[in-house]
């Protein structure tokens, strides 16, 4: 893993004790809260609901053991016992005190973690496919470009009053699991036709109230000119796009306004001055960023099937968990082995201190002491024996942690909501325990196989509704939450925007309206189709049939 | 509509509402009821200078009614949650 240098090291620290100084200022009342809200934003911290909320970066959703157990410590001094993982990689404290806010960082800094840049118009938090450097797929480990951008757009001067927030994501794997066309810069890895990787530039996706994928500007770049090419797609956006209206402000409505051609057009012109700039990356730096993501020295093991399939017929819950939660390795004998943070009784995402703790411990005894976090708000150990697997799912399902879920139908992504977010307009925690509770059956839930489910509390989209294969936005309809539903969507290679069926439901209604859009599926699905499969052979009519009966 | 001022502490930020004697309640029970329209008036300064002198962010008024039991509920369901927490459990 990257581990931070004395330029980080200082910066992070300077950084800790200058808010420390600002939240004394205004603890004193010498600040207004007009004057120190972007001072917090800039650190990460927001005021919500109930408490102020801290919202920590997990630089594409790398941890180590000893960082997740930082996690775990300020959840336990600092707030009540939890944290909750973002759809964006992250980690949010939703009860902590503005006076503790220092002390807290500090202790953050300490493990190489903090809030800047998680807040503000500015380049956030970079994410990358889950899996990276493990990957039976990929190209090549994206972590190495994710670093290499997380240190140029650190506090890069150019860049931090962009016309809006802005987030990238990299993949170096054919499958994408790092949703990059639903960002404002997806990076994805191939090899051209003379078989050298490069990187396909996607511009202008995004969700919130206009959703688009996004576009693609450039075939093939070469790593050499990445951070070239960014930054003259950043000068372009910060020059031209909109400053008047904060929900057209995003580069997708500028691309979208002017054309994905009249965009690259602009893009290159302003490359050219700037490619053979200081901002060329050197392969021999490529090389000194790749040492650090060089991976644990792998022990020569081999597949084992056969004692997988032993302990699978002697357990038919671990043979459920094998089948939904684990992924193949690039090493023979390994397995990567995915967390659900979708247990029945907690919210999607949230972790408590004794679990952080408990997930810590098996890193360091199963997984060379990583973890990661995905966008769905999951953990991943990414490196476990294939013969550990068995007693590390026994040691998950001590901590709650061994549900059998991912990538079906409970293992809902969902927003925070109303519950806890001061933009919502609806409660999406309570709609996913009540989903997750009519499918809590394994049986029917394996039967049912593949789908994704997403639920936003508002437009603003943070659970990604407009991609989940069932997308369920909250409405607030005359002081009354309601629910509609988008079909088809999808965050993943075959990436699209969800269509909306028709009017919405009461709370009371959603999960059984979630139910018969199920049922439907069961009984018009071909052999081997997902849910995604069947909606896009068949389209809207039956799903909104058995939503609204016959028309 | 009886009304009482909601705001969040400065220090911890947590949701406090405004006693009749100008300090912050964690409790809405505590909370000082306005009901006319001058009363909420009142109640509002109060609470805005509160907020000038930095010692709670973001005061306004809401609506409230008294449930079967008797006790003060606040109307919105975005408010009721302020004043009670989330409603969902706490993972513990």
């Amino acid at each position: 893993m990257y581990r931070y240098d004395e330029f980080d090291s200082q910066l992070v620290n300077e950084r800790v004790e200058q808010f420390r100084r600002q939240v004394d200022r205004r603890l004193a009342g010498e600040l207004s809260e007009d004057q120190f809200k972007p001072l917090r934003l800039m650190n990460g911290l927001y005021l919500q609901l109930h408490a102020y909320m801290l919202r920590i970066n997990i630089p594409y959703g790398s941890l180590s053991s000893h960082q997740l157990r930082t996690l775990a410590h300020v959840a336990r001094t600092y707030d009540r016992g939890y944290g909750h993982f973002t759809t964006r990689q992250n980690i949010q404290y939703n009860w902590i005190q503005l006076q503790q806010v220092p002390d807290a960082l500090a202790d953050l800094a300490a493990a190489e973690m903090h809030g800047i840049q998680s807040s503000g118009n500015c380049i956030r938090n970079v994410t990358a496919d889950q899996y990276a450097g493990v990957a039976a797929d990929e190209l090549t480990d994206p972590r190495i470009y994710c670093e290499i951008i997380r240190q140029w757009s650190t506090l890069h001067p150019e860049f931090s009053f962009l016309p809006r927030k802005f987030k990238i994501a990299v993949t170096a794997a054919p499958t994408d699991r790092a949703a990059v066309q639903v960002h404002d810069i997806g990076l994805r890895m191939h090899r051209n036709a003379a078989g050298d990787p490069g990187f396909e530039v996607i511009v202008g996706g995004g969700q919130g109230r206009t959703p688009f994928i996004g576009k693609i500007i450039r075939d093939w770049l070469a790593p050499s000119d990445l951070l070239s090419y960014l930054e003259a797609i950043l000068r372009v956006y910060n020059q031209d796009g909109r400053r008047d209206n904060l929900y057209k402000s995003r580069i997708k409505i500028l691309v979208h306004q002017i054309g994905a051609e009249e965009f690259s057009r602009r893009v290159d012109a302003e490359w050219q001055a700037i490619r053979d700039s200081a901002l060329q990356l050197p392969q021999a730096e490529i090389e000194r960023i790749r040492r650090y993501f060089a991976g644990p020295e792998f022990a020569e093991l081999a597949d084992e099937p056969d004692l997988l399939r032993q302990q699978a017929d002697a357990d038919p819950q671990f043979a459920a968990w094998l089948k939904a939660n684990k992924a193949d390795h690039k090493m023979p004998g390994y397995a990567i082995a995915n967390i659900s943070l979708k247990s029945l009784n907690a919210p999607p995402g949230d972790m408590t201190a004794r679990q952080m703790d408990a997930v810590a411990d098996l890193a360091d005894q199963y997984s060379f002491g990583e973890i990661r976090v995905n966008h769905r708000q999951n953990l991943v150990l990414p490196s476990v024996p294939q013969r550990d697997l068995n007693a590390l799912y026994q040691r998950l399902a001590e901590q709650q942690l061994a549900t059998a879920n991912i990538g079906h139908t409970s293992d809902i992504v969902a927003c925070p909501g109303l519950d806890y977010c001061s933009l919502a307009n609806a409660r999406s925690i309570p709609i996913a325990q009540e989903i997750h509770q009519r499918f809590e059956n394994m049986d029917r839930l394996h039967d049912i196989g593949e789908v994704t489910i997403n639920i936003s509390g508002c437009m603003n989209a943070c659970g990604h509704h407009h991609v989940g294969n069932i997308g369920i936005l909250g409405v607030d309809k005359r002081g009354e939450e309601y629910y509609q539903f988008t079909l088809g969507g999808s965050s993943g290679t075959d990436a699209a925007l969800g269509e909306r069926t028709g009017r919405g439901f009461p709370a009371a209604e959603t999960a059984p309206a979630v139910e018969r859009v199920l049922r439907t599926y069961l009984d018009i699905r071909a052999a081997d189709e997902r849910f995604l499969d069947t909606y896009r052979r068949v389209g809207m009519a039956p799903f909104k049939e058995a939503l609204y009966g016959a028309a | 509509m009886p009304k009482i001022v909601i705001a969040n502490t400065l220090a911890d930020g947590f949701v406090a509402f405004l006693r009749t004697d100008g300090t912050w309640s964690r409790d809405i029970v505590e909370g000082a009821l306005a009901t006319t329209d001058a009363e909420a008036e009142a109640l509002l300064a109060e609470a805005t200078q509160a907020a000038h002198e930095n010692r709670v962010l973001d005061p306004y008024l809401i609506e409230v009614a008294a449930n079967a039991a008797g006790n003060l509920r606040p109307i919105e369901y975005r408010e009721y949650i302020r004043a009670f927490g989330p409603s969902v459990a706490i993972p513990a």
